[in-house]
């Protein structure tokens, strides 16, 4: 899971890793923003605190000159829904003359299977633009994770960017700060645009964007979870230790594996294409699963509202079907009774046929069990939809 | 014949000792394969009885490899102590090793990586966060089932492992020469076309079964080495039409950012490349037998 900063968390990363950023302060309210903002001077900028991309053109980010403006441009940010985001938090940062904006950033490269830097002249604007209508200006370098970026190596990339020896200078200490952040705090993605140079010829980052790795938090003490955190039954699964996403229809959708349970959520949606069913949520519930994790991934998936009724697929691997059934009736008796709705099981796999004796036993009015996931998909949306109610 | 796994194989299990370690090792066994020992520093120089096999427990990999030709790795090791394992097998040059060990930081994975270019490419790694390979009726090394099905003419390679068994499940009647579970992590030691290279050049392999899912763009490259270099018949099946952007859907790889790394780009990539695509596994199981049956 990886987890994306906010801007004020990202710049304190840049800062702690001698990454040169411009003075600002976080206000959650228009006061505080009025405070920040004539603590640090005018102008100031008020910017919107939301994990996604696109806030200037929504109107999240206003140069401010006055402490009236300060106060008018925070309330019109907090509260600004931003693709999605509800803006909670600004930060108010101190104005800075710019000379000159440039693009930079470290990525991890799928495709080579090493990093990545991004440099560009043209900082300021939306760099998948730039990618797009001009390409060349993108200066495209590999990082070898072994040796990393060195000074000598960082000043290069400007020239070839076509930047001056003067410029190279400025911004190379800057650019080998920023791999310091991306390697050592564990960093996926770590990018400024722009990385500005000032009136004297300095290097500031006035944007941050930080995304760490969640398979490294064992070796560091960072503090973003809560904030960065999503909200809701996310939250709830997290806390739980499960791997579930939310998301808007109907059918609960749980399973072994996160490519089996992808593959269920796809064929719930294609079987439910002409009566407007999907899935409600991703849910894995991961090799062994025990009675008790089977109950608690129950208990969350029917503590959605919008759940009607509840796939389950399973393909037993080393974990054995009569389990998975065994944990299914457990789950059934302690789970809310209000909140139960009706199931659809499918089992294949190791002891498959004992699973379904079992189940067949047990007579729960609740459970339907279907031969195939291409036909539970269908049983299940037929369900949903109120036929064969 | 198969890819990259065989009868021959000598298996060294890197984490043997743990609980996850003996059940797995105890599977490996069971489908035939020779299972030559553990490493465990702390207990060097003892043995583990598993599932009546008196297994040697080494203090390093070196040594394992140097008292009993291991030449295959598989590593059942916690996250935090994953790429010290792996560096210790890339250093002793073990020619392939399989890390099942799931959450394995993305940074520790690219340094083991480059460690092995560094070195010449002598280590062919599997993984991280998979299920491991199987050669049907000869060898297993991993955590795949080794009863789905026995060994036939069918070659797969999946990101994702419990889709691998539905697939293998599906095929049951036709058999596979090999299967190969690549992981779900962004990076990985193998990728799917590095294993369609290895299907195109056994001769027994008669028809590739690919698996993929949303997230980065492993299957589109797949698809451009397939259309420049790939004779045998492809089916494809991929996973994640649904998946909304953004979100991680289970394994750390699965993720659609922004229009790259959809479902629906990887299926029309590979339909141009000539690759039929399944929209369910029992279709994708159709396409395969029937391209078996026309070849």
């Amino acid at each position: 899971m990886h987890v994306d900063l906010y801007e004020y968390q990202a710049r304190e990363l840049f800062a702690a890793h001698g990454v040169p950023v411009a003075a600002g302060r976080i206000a959650d309210t228009p006061e505080e923003a009025v405070a920040a903002a004539t603590e640090l001077g005018f102008p100031a900028v008020v910017k919107a605190q939301v994990t996604i991309g696109g806030r200037g053109k929504a109107g999240g980010v206003k140069l401010v000159h006055s402490a009236q403006e300060a106060r008018d441009a925070a309330k019109a940010i907090l509260g600004m829904d931003i693709r999605g985001h509800t803006v909670e938090r600004l930060m108010v940062a101190a104005g800075v003359q710019i000379a000159s904006e440039q693009y930079f950033s470290i990525l991890v490269d799928r495709t080579e299977r090493r990093y990545l830097s991004l440099f560009s002249l043209r900082g300021g604007m939306d760099v998948e633009q730039l990618a797009a209508t001009d390409p060349e200006a993108i200066i495209r370098t590999p990082i070898d994770p072994l040796t990393g970026l060195t000074e000598p190596a960082a000043q290069q990339i400007v020239r070839t960017a076509g930047g001056t020896e003067q410029i190279a200078a400025a911004l190379a200490p800057a650019m080998v700060h920023l791999w310091e952040v991306f390697s050592q705090e564990d960093a996926s993605l770590v990018e400024v645009n722009p990385m500005i140079l000032d009136g004297s010829g300095a290097a500031v980052a006035i944007d941050a964007k930080v995304s760490l790795d969640g398979n490294a938090k064992f070796r560091h003490d960072w503090d973003f979870w809560r904030g960065a955190e999503s909200q809701g039954l996310e939250a709830r699964a997290k806390a739980l230790g499960l791997n579930y996403v939310k998301l808007d229809g109907q059918v609960g959708v749980m399973g072994n594996g996160a490519g089996l349970v992808m593959s269920t959520l796809d064929l719930v949606a294609f079987a439910g294409k002409t009566t407007g069913i999907t899935p409600a949520n991703f849910l894995d519930i991961g090799g062994g699963a025990s009675a008790d994790k089977m109950a608690v991934s129950l208990g969350l998936v029917l503590s959605d509202p919008q759940v009607r009724c509840v796939y389950i697929n399973v393909y037993g691997g080393i974990t054995a079907c009569d389990q998975v059934v065994d944990g299914i009736l457990e789950a059934l008796d302690r789970v809310d009774q209000a909140t139960l709705k009706p199931i659809v099981l499918r089992l294949d796999g190791n002891k498959a046929e004992e699973g379904r004796a079992l189940l067949a036993r047990a007579q729960s009015p609740w459970v339907k069990s279907s031969a195939t996931m291409e036909g539970g998909a269908a049983d299940v949306v037929a369900l949903a939809s109120g036929e064969n109610n | 014949m198969s890819i990259l796994l065989n009868g021959d194989s000598r298996i060294l299990v890197q984490g043997m000792t743990g609980s996850k370690g003996r059940v797995h090792t105890a599977q490996m066994l069971a489908s035939g394969a020779k299972v030559i020992g553990g490493v465990n520093p702390r207990k060097a120089g003892t043995t583990v009885e598993i599932a009546g096999h008196d297994l040697p427990v080494f203090g390093t990999v070196a040594d394992a490899v140097a008292a009993t030709g291991a030449n295959v790795t598989v590593l059942f090791v916690p996250p935090a102590f994953a790429k010290g394992a792996m560096l210790e097998a890339v250093e002793a040059g073990v020619p392939l090793m399989v890390v099942i060990t799931e959450g394995v930081p993305v940074q520790d994975t690219a340094q083991v990586i480059a460690r092995i270019r560094e070195l010449g490419g002598r280590t062919r790694m599997i993984g991280p966060n998979c299920p491991g390979i199987i050669t049907p009726e000869a060898s297993m090394a991993g955590i795949i089932p080794t009863d789905i099905t026995g060994h036939g003419p069918v070659g797969l390679v999946s990101k994702s492992g419990t889709l691998t068994y539905q697939l293998m499940h599906e095929l049951a009647g036709e058999g596979f020469t090999t299967a190969l579970g690549i992981g779900g992590d962004p990076l990985l030691g193998t990728t799917h076309i590095e294993a369609l290279q290895a299907f195109e050049e056994d001769p027994e392999t008669r028809v590739i079964v690919m698996i993929g899912e949303i997230g980065g763009s492993s299957e589109e490259h797949a698809a451009e080495y397939i259309r420049a270099h790939v004779t045998k018949p492809v089916v494809a099946y991929i996973a994640g039409f649904t998946a909304p952007e953004g979100k991680t859907m289970g394994h750390a790889g699965a993720i659609v950012s922004g229009a790259s790394g959809t479902a629906a780009s990887k299926k029309e990539a590979l339909e141009a490349a000539g690759v039929r695509v399944g929209t369910t596994p029992a279709e994708t199981a159709e396409f395969a037998r029937a391209a078996l049956a026309a070849s």
